[in-house]
């Protein structure tokens, strides 16, 4: 060794592993334009599709004429219910256990329903040929209110199960009934609550929002008529879960169907499902032995695309006259829409709500969920968060607000009094789950006193006194939130969709000159997999990040895996990659040993090499290690350097995070000016720091536009209520705050890199903040809980109600 | 999203524009920044068979003042307008009222006839125009004519332009040195329509007001001149009891629908707010 050899600090420098924060790799080609999404996709005589839509929320279809559509010059075909018949095709599975009408067969139940898929030489024609489509509606009553679904007297929607009345989760109490759910001990929580000295109740709803990528969906459908194999390239959450649901429902044997993922432009949550287009364009290319193109306008994703939330919540929250709480109970009305197309996995009709205990230690809970159809698009995603995640934190979040101003308890010392203690991790809540790991109070004690906790309670007070002095027209609001996410979805022994266990998978290829590939069952929408795989393999194996390309999203190279969403990646393919990575050592450890003629125990990882204990200059670097598994004879030893794992996680990570909103309203106009926002958020191992707080910062905005604007509301009779980007809340830079990230470091326990995942977090734990610090702005005058989206009018309302606006 | 077939000109002169908007008959559409039209037609609630472009018509552009009158051209973009040191300083609510309309990129296209002309109530420069007592100049196949822009709104939608003619300028009375001005808009976000919004244009005189102008967008079904607002202020010294009473004879004539901007009752409110705040600001910078 001289003094220019590099020290193990600087090796490990340029590996630019795990916490470094890396550039990522893929920006080179979104910053410039070139990204490859499935609109860019041109194949050579390629059509395409276009869907004509139902205008109601209700009716009857008397009859479908098409002739005037087919007599467009260019028009190819014009497919309804009736084709689609024959190949049993005009209803499709849904990831909830339910089926859902390929095209309208006989009735519309949602206003942008799919009724018939024109297939034309290009989308002009097909636009105009939509036009010419009479379809002969007979308007039927339309349910828009959920509380309404299951009244005597409602009308009947799903006909095609009307006298099916056990469902896919049990049995249904009503023809508009879906499933009930219910978890805890009921009669444990019911005593603790008619027990208490405090009891705090309230109608928490979380509105019905859309998760809005900025590319829409859409796929290329091409069907190779010599060979017999179906390429879809498709905006695809999960590739290979889309490539088993198309071969059970074509009868194409799977080895036959080729699903490919290309860039994506975000997907939320909207991109999980199977929709109508995807179904039609494999028809269409099918029956015309051509690739069909069909991409969704903005107005098509907003209205018949996936949803989420539309969660109505009633709860009891209870507590000690000091504090603790003892007890809570909750009852969901679930809206899924005409069509049950929750992504949950299969035995969580709610997903994950039974997280709703939260941070906190409740000895007695109980929830049930009642879902219903009502004249609604079908969805009910998982928007940027884990499976009903952020239903369960909004509503424990609120309640324990609610309960704190009925104590007349600092929201944030009641939150103090309840966290679960650090050293009662691993904790089982309650309602079954096995949270991994925790530290609340540091966090939430951090997160005080970098805002100055005490002196914004003060300067609150002082400006309460001014405004009842007239000396100001605006109300300062605190919003405290404290989250714990339920994410990496998970376990096989519990967690699968359609039969389908939630693992993921990694497999890694060693080339000879010390560079690799890695490719994984997951696929990036945005969230950089490039960019933080290849430093999770980094660190794992020795190789630079910048040497290890990482691939995602097709089914023919890419080994099994459930895709991303749930913020799983990380915690479940990032755990395959590092166990795919030790693999991969392994060997290369025994490769060592025979290179240096040592024994493997007489052998140490350093950085990048393995190297002879006590005699570090004899050693041999990964790169080397690689070029020998390529030309040497090693006996006992297969050539090449390859590992694949497929990692079953044996629980779910459990990220959390303390949030605080400083907000003021202006009481005459409803406008709310955010005037801080601090994040202080716990990932476990964190990664790449740059690529967690660019996700905290995207979370966060999504957050504000859920808190404050974000709604797809329907009118009496079906009608949806603005479905363009006018009417629904996308804020722009001017409207987003300055976010302040922050973290502490708790690792998972049970994941080989002590990582949990972060991309939803700040979603989950956002809303809570905004809309906490909305009704803390005006809890000194009596209100206690008041509805999202807490945009201009309604915080206007509310101030009306309250008297404080003239 | 996508609009029928349409035929396509793109003229050099008005006077072409004219004879091809005349040839086209009552199918036939001018196309200026295109940020109402084209939305339009993307959902087919408007189906022209003919477009007529005029943004290659040269002498529909540019800003002067001559003689106490601004002159600018109908196909003067909004960025124009904002960029014009002229109108920063004879008549600076245009480019204050200019720089709320949508985003950058917008009001790069999007131009000062457009916006006017079309008579969507959403636009922010019709009721500026009233409070401005502004004139449009329109030409036909039989000339030219001037409507007052009090007098051009009729209903959404529905102006007083008739089929083949082409609005070409506004012509505005340069207002008095010392003038006050504001306009106040709240919106949702970036690049929407005003939930309610408020031209405020005032002179003063010994501390007390000697004129006030006052109109309102988007709380009708046209922009709305707020006559009797402006007069509660005219004579007085700008006191609680005179903004009061403009502010309550604005909301007097608020008609908004309700929308995703919110209900009747605080739409009417918010136009009221815009008002005593412009009336504050516009106060404020009188001299």
């Amino acid at each position: 060794m001289n003094d220019q050899t590099p020290t193990a600090v600087e090796r490990a420098e340029k590996l630019q592993g795990l916490g470094s924060k890396r550039k990522r790799v893929e920006d080179a080609r979104f910053t410039q334009g070139k990204g490859n999404y499935v609109d860019d996709i041109k194949l050579p005589g390629m059509l395409f599709g276009d869907f004509v839509r139902s205008p109601y929320g209700h009716a009857r279809i008397k009859s479908i004429d098409k002739a005037a559509a087919l007599a467009v010059p260019g028009v190819v075909a014009v497919l309804t219910a009736e084709d689609l018949k024959p190949l049993n095709l005009h209803y499709m599975p849904t990831l909830a256990g339910d089926v859902q009408a390929v095209l309208a067969d006989e009735k519309v139940l949602f206003q942008g329903q799919e009724v018939a898929f024109v297939v034309a030489e290009n989308r002009y024609v097909a636009a105009d040929a939509v036009d010419l489509v009479e379809v002969d509606y007979e308007q039927l009553p339309a349910i828009n209110d959920p509380f309404k679904a299951m009244d005597a007297d409602a009308p009947v929607l799903r006909e095609d199960i009307k006298d099916k009345m056990e469902g896919a989760h049990g049995p249904r109490k009503h023809v508009n009934h879906i499933f009930t759910w219910e978890v805890g001990d009921k009669d444990a929580a019911h005593k603790a609550i008619s027990e208490a000295e405090v009891v705090a109740e309230e109608m928490i709803s979380y509105q019905r929002v859309h998760p809005c990528p900025l590319e829409t969906c859409g796929c290329v459908a091409s069907m190779d008529k010599i060979n017999g194999k179906l390429t879809i390239w498709g905006t695809f959450q999960a590739p290979h879960a889309v490539r088993t649901v198309a071969s059970l429902i074509t009868n194409i044997p799977e080895h036959n169907i080729r699903i490919i993922s290309p860039d994506i432009g975000g997907g939320f949550g909207n991109k999980v499902g199977v929709y109508p287009g995807y179904i039609c364009s494999a028809v269409a290319s099918i029956v015309t032995g051509v690739p069909i193109k069909w991409i969704e306008d903005r107005i098509e994703n907003l209205t018949s695309t996936a949803f989420a939330r539309d969660y109505h919540m009633k709860g009891r929250i209870s507590a000690t006259s000091d504090g603790k709480i003892t007890g809570l109970d909750c009852h969901v009305l679930a809206d899924h829409g005409a069509f049950d197309a929750c992504a949950d996995p299969t035995k969580f009709p709610a997903g994950f709500f039974n997280i709703c205990t939260g941070s906190y230690d409740i000895p007695a809970a109980h929830v049930t969920v009642d879902g219903v159809y009502t004249n609604k698009a079908p969805g009910g995603v998982a928007y940027r968060c884990s499976f009903r995640v952020t239903e369960a934190s909004y509503f424990i979040e609120r309640m324990v607000d609610v309960l704190a101003r009925k104590l007349d308890m600092d929201p944030a010392d009641l939150r103090l009094k309840n966290f679960i203690k650090k050293e009662q991790f691993p904790y089982t809540s309650v309602l079954g789950w096995e949270y991994d790991s925790g530290d609340y109070e540091t966090a939430l004690d951090k997160a005080m006193k970098t805002v100055d906790y005490t002196g914004l309670r003060a300067e609150q007070k002082a400006n309460r006194e001014a405004f009842d002095r007239g000396e100001t027209r605006k109300l300062m609001g605190i919003g405290v939130a404290f989250f714990t996410e339920i994410v990496g979805a998970g376990p096989v022994k519990n967690c699968d969709i359609l039969g389908l266990g939630m693992f993921d998978s990694c497999e890694i290829r060693i080339h000879p000159t010390g560079s690799a590939i890695a490719r994984l069952g997951t696929i990036s929408q945005g969230q950089g997999h490039a960019t933080t795989f290849a430093q999770i393999l980094a660190s794992e194996i020795g190789i630079p990040a910048d040497m290890i390309t990482i691939e995602e999203g097709d089914t023919d190279t890419a080994p099994y895996g459930l895709g991303t969403y749930g913020s799983r990646s990380t915690p479940v393919a990032g755990a395959a990659t590092a166990m795919a990575g030790r693999k991969i050592r392994a060997k290369a450890q025994m490769i060592a040993a025979y290179l240096l003629e040592v024994h493997e125990d007489d052998l140490e990882w350093d950085v990048d090499r393995f190297q002879v204990k006590g005699n570090p200059e004899s050693h041999k670097t990964m790169a080397e290690l690689a070029f020998a598994s390529y030309n040497q004879a090693i006996p006992g030893l297969e050539p090449g350097l390859e590992a694949v794992s497929y990692y079953d996680p044996p629980n779910m990570t459990y990220p959390f995070g303390a949030y605080l909103c400083v907000l003021d309203i202006d009481v005459d106009t409803g406008v709310t000016d955010v005037r801080r926002f601090y994040a202080l958020d716990d990932c476990g191992t964190r990664i790449n720091p740059m690529i967690i707080e660019g996700q905290v910062h995207g979370g966060l905005t999504e957050a504000l536009a859920i808190a404050m604007g974000q709604e797809i509301a329907y009118d009496e009779i079906g009608n949806v209520k603005g479905a363009t980007l006018l009417d629904f809340y996308l804020p722009t830079a001017v409207e987003t705050p300055a976010w302040e990230t922050d973290y502490t470091v708790t690792p998972s326990p049970h994941h080989p890199i002590g990582a949990k995942g972060v991309g939803e977090s700040p979603n989950v734990g956002g809303v809570s903040a905004f809309s906490n610090a909305v009704n803390d702005a005006f809890a000194h005058k009596g209100l206690t809980h008041t509805q999202m989206p807490h945009d201009h009018w309604r915080v206007w309302k509310t101030a009306e109600k309250l008297g404080l606006n003239g | 999203m996508i609009p029928g077939a349409f035929d396509y000109h793109r003229p050099s002169t008005v006077a072409e524009a004219v004879t091809l908007l005349a040839d086209a008959g009552e199918d036939g559409r001018v196309l200026a920044g295109g940020h109402s039209l084209i939305p339009m037609m993307k959902l087919r609630m408007a189906t022209p068979e003919t477009l007529i472009d005029l943004r290659h018509i040269d002498e529909l552009r540019g800003i002067d003042e001559n003689g106490g009158t601004i002159t600018i051209g109908a196909m003067t973009t909004q960025a124009e307008m904002i960029a014009s040191g002229l109108l920063a300083d004879v008549c600076p609510i245009l480019r204050e009222t200019a720089l709320q309309i949508a985003d950058p990129q917008i009001r790069n296209l999007g131009t000062i006839g457009g916006n006017v002309a079309n008579g969507d109530p959403g636009n922010d420069l019709p009721a500026l125009m009233q409070a401005l007592d502004a004139a449009y100049v329109i030409a036909g196949k039989s000339g030219s004519r001037e409507v007052a822009a009090r007098d051009f709104y009729e209903a959404a939608y529905f102006t007083a332009l008739q089929d083949g003619e082409v609005l070409t300028a506004i012509r505005i009375a340069t207002p008095p040195a010392g003038h006050g001005w504001a306009y106040e808009k709240q919106k949702r976000k970036i690049g929407d329509y005003a939930t309610a919004a408020a031209a405020v244009l005032l002179t003063m005189s010994g501390g007390k007001c000697a004129s006030a102008s006052i109109a309102l967008t988007n709380v009708g079904d046209t922009p709305l001149f707020a006559e009797a607002a402006g007069a509660a202020l005219a004579g007085t010294d700008l006191g609680a009891d005179a903004v009061n009473a403009a502010v309550a004879a604005a909301e007097a004539i608020a008609e908004p629908a309700e929308d995703g901007r919110g209900p009747v009752d605080f739409r009417i409110k918010v136009a009221g707010q815009m008002v005593r705040r412009g009336i504050a600001r516009a106060a404020s910078r009188a001299s």
